[in-house]
């Protein structure tokens, strides 16, 4: 029989009788992380890993039904057994591995090979059968090491001071702002919009320590923030409060940036490639690595990635999603957030 | 070549001009004068002819990267630029190869003759040795034009920094004729090579947009009225024998309209005139989409100047046989330039009109009435006001049309080119017939990019159908559209055929209800 049914309401395990990051409400959802397009509200029961249960919770509601186990926990529903394994995509973040009769199946949720010293470095899991994303699935997408983008943030930040100009960083709130914090430990004083300061606080109470940040209050005083750096999500360009902020020099960090016709839109300053999802040798390595029959490619460029694995051997099945883009849902965090 | 790459970098790392301008000063104060020479050169589209062929280039990238044929086409479509995309996906270098860009330059224009091999040998190796942003330099030296946001201006801003030079005598050295193998750097920037006396400029005069109304003008006969036009205001210059064309943004544009360098070459005397540089055609003026397939071209070819022909409308005169008139009265400046044009007159070049009118009521009617053919509306000037430097309130009034607008929803998206390649950046909209749905425009402008990168994900997910590049969408999303003009068309499905469309705004409080029917729309049509 078969394990898992891609339907609807999104992928489903039959003998479980569950589903994985479900797009409408079901009665139980095993969740791979917290963003917005992966675990939605509405849902009986949510299954997801110790550390992204404070942010579910913060995110979805504090009264929700949810449960949460650490990586490499077994659990069995109906006789499957589920398991989390670390996907480095965001704090909490987990690759699903699910086993039912000696058959294995891992749904890698969002996922990025390379550390970042924020969320647990990702791990290969061996299966017979490998559901991944494909975000940036084209071989143009060659990610830095993180040693080179924090003396890239950093030399900007220390360039914006000399000309004295405010450093703002526009990134996700759950994820991005947590690896910027990172990125500019130590330069100088942060301060993080509400948002992120929100779900710092939720991630920092599931015992997680985080770099030092100052909440940015809406009535801040000019002269407090000249020269220092400020955090915000992306949904607040050319907002009120931006403007607000002195002398402004403004980054957006995300993958996309890494081409450069996308880095000179005109709205922000500078644009940095930084991202959470696995760059186009990262995926390839992570498919290789799982020693899988079959691969079900999902979540961005399906159609090119599954196309390339079939050409090197490589079994692969092009899935639709419901939310595609991964910045989709994230723009509708935001605007959650911002409410 | 690593303070160029550094040199690209500060410049693309900011949106703002004085931080483009400084970075370019900085650059100069420590590069080699061949360097920036060759920069300026670069800079201003005077690049050497490409050594090796670009599908040479590609072959070889994709030797080395052993991807299919289709993967690389997907990477290229998915960048939009060629040497971007060899620079991407080439594998990280694996030594360093540091030689100044001049150098660089010399070594690529001897490739030109040597053989595939032989150029096989020097790019891979050079490949090799350059990290991911030289390596696109490196490639743009090679083939493609090299924008990088950086104007004309800006460049002559940062050289007039460095130099204290005036920046319009700057314009003209770095325009005039030179080649970095043929004169030194402090040559170029004083303009050994060029007559700066003959293509000197004045300042232009500006007008506000009116905000009293047309009684408190004061009485009618102190006011020269005339059509305003939406084209590129310039400068025309004639002085001893040779033709500058500056347009207000103090470019030299010369080189652009070859058609009214010949007109005016032919025109006896000295003079300085300013005027709209229009495309015309058949007596008719079109719209600026049309003339601005005209501009920052690097080749007019016959082609264009048989599809766009242009000609200018002559507002004022500045100079006539060296003497400045700028202080005459415009009443004084316009019987100069009906006299002067009264011997000269050519289909190119033509007075600008002087509307006749008796009283204020008439002259709403006529504004509206501008649209017809393609005019913005009226200039108000007054007679005895003197050509001022820059805006001055009071003398010259704009008064522009109102623009019309509908209410449409998107039902087709369609991804743009060049670096929106990644976006949804061309939509069609349609108004209610009936219960259906029927086209009236096409739009590609007047939105953020933070809006179009909203639109291009929220297309992405509401895509009904796929048919080729263009998706069909949800009826959900409703835009104000505005246009220049609006008349009855067989041709057209709907029956009207919009001018110059353009998305005014994205109406988020608008839903696919509110929009306008296809009556509603024909209304228009009778009421402008
Ligand atoms: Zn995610
Ligand atoms: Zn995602």
């Amino acid at each position: 029989m078969k394990l898992i049914k891609f339907t609807k309401k999104g992928i489903y395990c039959i003998p479980g009788n569950f589903y994985l990051d479900p797009w409408y409400p079901v009665d139980y959802a095993v969740i791979s992380h917290g963003h917005a397009d992966h675990s939605r509200p509405g849902n009986k029961h949510y299954l997801c890993h110790n550390d992204s249960k404070a942010i579910i919770k913060h995110r979805i509601g504090q009264d929700i039904s949810i449960e949460s186990l650490g990586y490499n926990e077994p659990k069995n529903i109906n006789g499957v057994q589920v398991r989390f394994f670390p996907a480095g995509h965001v704090i909490g973040s987990a690759q699903i591995r699910l086993e039912y009769k000696g058959f294995v199946v891992v749904f890698s949720g969002d996922y990025k090979t390379q550390p970042d010293f924020i969320s647990t470095p990702y791990e290969p899991v061996k299966c017979h059968e490998f559901i991944t994303e494909s975000t940036f699935g084209l071989p143009i997408y060659k990610w830095k090491e993180e040693k080179e983008l924090q003396t890239e943030l950093q030399n900007w930040v220390l360039q914006n001071q000399k000309n004295n100009r405010t450093s703002v960083f526009l990134g996700y709130s759950l994820g991005k702002a947590q690896r910027i914090m990172k990125l500019i430990e130590g330069v100088d004083d942060v301060y993080v919009h509400t948002a992120i300061h929100n779900l710092n606080t939720a991630i920092s109470g599931s015992g997680i320590e985080l770099p030092e940040t100052t909440l940015l209050k809406y009535d801040f005083k000019k002269a407090d923030l000249q020269n220092k750096i400020v955090i915000m999500p992306p949904g607040l360009l050319g907002s009120k409060l931006l403007k607000k902020i002195p002398n402004a020099a403004t980054a957006i960090c995300s993958g996309w940036m890494h081409i450069r016709g996308n880095r000179r839109w005109k709205g922000v300053d500078a644009g940095f490639a930084i991202s959470d999802h696995a760059d186009w040798d990262g995926l390839l390595a992570a498919v290789k690595a799982t020693e899988a029959e079959k691969v079900y490619v999902t979540h961005g460029s399906q159609a090119v990635f599954s196309k390339y694995l079939n050409e090197i051997g490589i079994e692969a099945h092009e899935l639709k999603t419901e939310f595609g883009e991964d910045e989709l849902a994230q723009s509708e965090e935001v605007k959650t957030e911002t409410a | 070549m690593k303070d160029f790459s550094n040199l690209i970098s500060a410049i693309e790392i900011t949106n703002k001009t004085n931080a483009k301008i400084d970075a370019l000063v900085d650059y100069f104060k420590i590069a080699p004068d061949k360097d920036k020479l060759w920069l300026i050169a670069l800079f201003t589209g005077k690049r050497p002819s490409r050594p090796v062929k670009s599908n040479l280039m590609k072959s070889w990238v994709m030797e080395i990267t052993k991807l299919p044929e289709w993967l690389f086409l997907e990477s290229y479509s998915s960048v939009g630029d060629l040497g971007e995309t060899l620079a991407l996906l080439l594998p990280n270098p694996e030594h360093t190869i540091e030689k100044p860009l001049h150098i660089w330059i010399d070594e690529l224009s001897d490739l030109k003759p040597k053989s595939d091999e032989e150029k096989k040998e020097y790019v891979l190796e050079s490949w090799n040795g350059l990290e991911a942003q030289e390596r696109l330099i490196f490639n743009k030296l090679i083939g493609g034009s090299f924008r990088i946001g950086v104007s004309k201006k800006t460049l002559v801003n940062a050289l007039a920094k460095l130099s204290g030079i005036d920046a319009n005598q700057l314009m003209h050295s770095i325009i005039g004729n030179w080649t970095p193998n043929t004169i030194s750097f402090d040559d170029l920037l004083n303009g050994e090579h060029i007559n700066y006396d003959n293509s000197k400029p004045y300042p232009f005069c500006l007008a506000y947009s009116l905000e009293k109304e047309l009684e408190d003008l004061g009485e009618t006969n102190e006011w020269q009225v005339e059509y305003k036009w939406d084209g590129i205001r310039g400068q025309i210059i004639k002085r001893k024998e040779e033709v500058f064309i500056w347009s207000r943004g103090e470019e030299l544009v010369t080189e652009q309209f070859p058609e009214l360098v010949a007109a005016v070459s032919q025109l006896v005397g000295s003079f300085v005139i300013d005027g709209e540089i229009l495309a015309i055609k058949d007596s008719t003026v079109l719209l600026f989409n049309d003339l601005q397939k005209r501009l920052n071209r690097k080749n007019v070819t016959k082609k264009l100047l048989e599809d766009v022909p242009v000609g200018l409308y002559i507002y004022d005169i500045l100079e006539v046989d060296d003497v400045d008139l700028r202080r005459s009265s415009m009443e004084e400046r316009r019987s100069k330039l009906e006299n002067l044009f009264e011997q000269n007159t050519s289909d190119i070049l033509k007075l600008s009109e002087v509307i006749n009118f008796n009283n204020w009521d008439e002259l709403d009617a006529l504004r509206n009435a501008a649209r017809s053919f393609n005019s913005e509306g009226l200039m108000l000037k007054k007679k005895s006001s003197i050509y001022h430097v820059g805006r001055k309130k009071g003398d010259w009034w704009k008064w522009k049309v109102d623009p019309l607008t509908i209410d449409a929803v998107m039902i087709y998206a369609q991804k743009g080119s060049g670096r929106r390649s990644s976006k949804y950046t061309d939509y069609t909209f349609a108004v209610r017939k009936e219960d259906k749905l029927v086209t009236v425009a096409k739009a590609y402008s007047g939105l953020t990019d933070v809006e179009i990168t909203e639109i291009s994900k929220w297309v992405n997910k509401n895509a009904i159908e796929k048919f080729g590049p263009v998706r069909t969408v949800k009826a959900e999303l409703v835009f104000e559209i505005a246009f220049e003009g609006i008349a009855y068309s067989k041709r057209h499905k709907s029956g009207v055929a919009l001018r110059f469309p353009r998305m005014k705004r994205w109406r988020r409080d608008k839903t696919v209800k509110d929009i306008d029917t296809i009556e509603s729309v024909k209304a228009l049509i009778d009421a402008s």
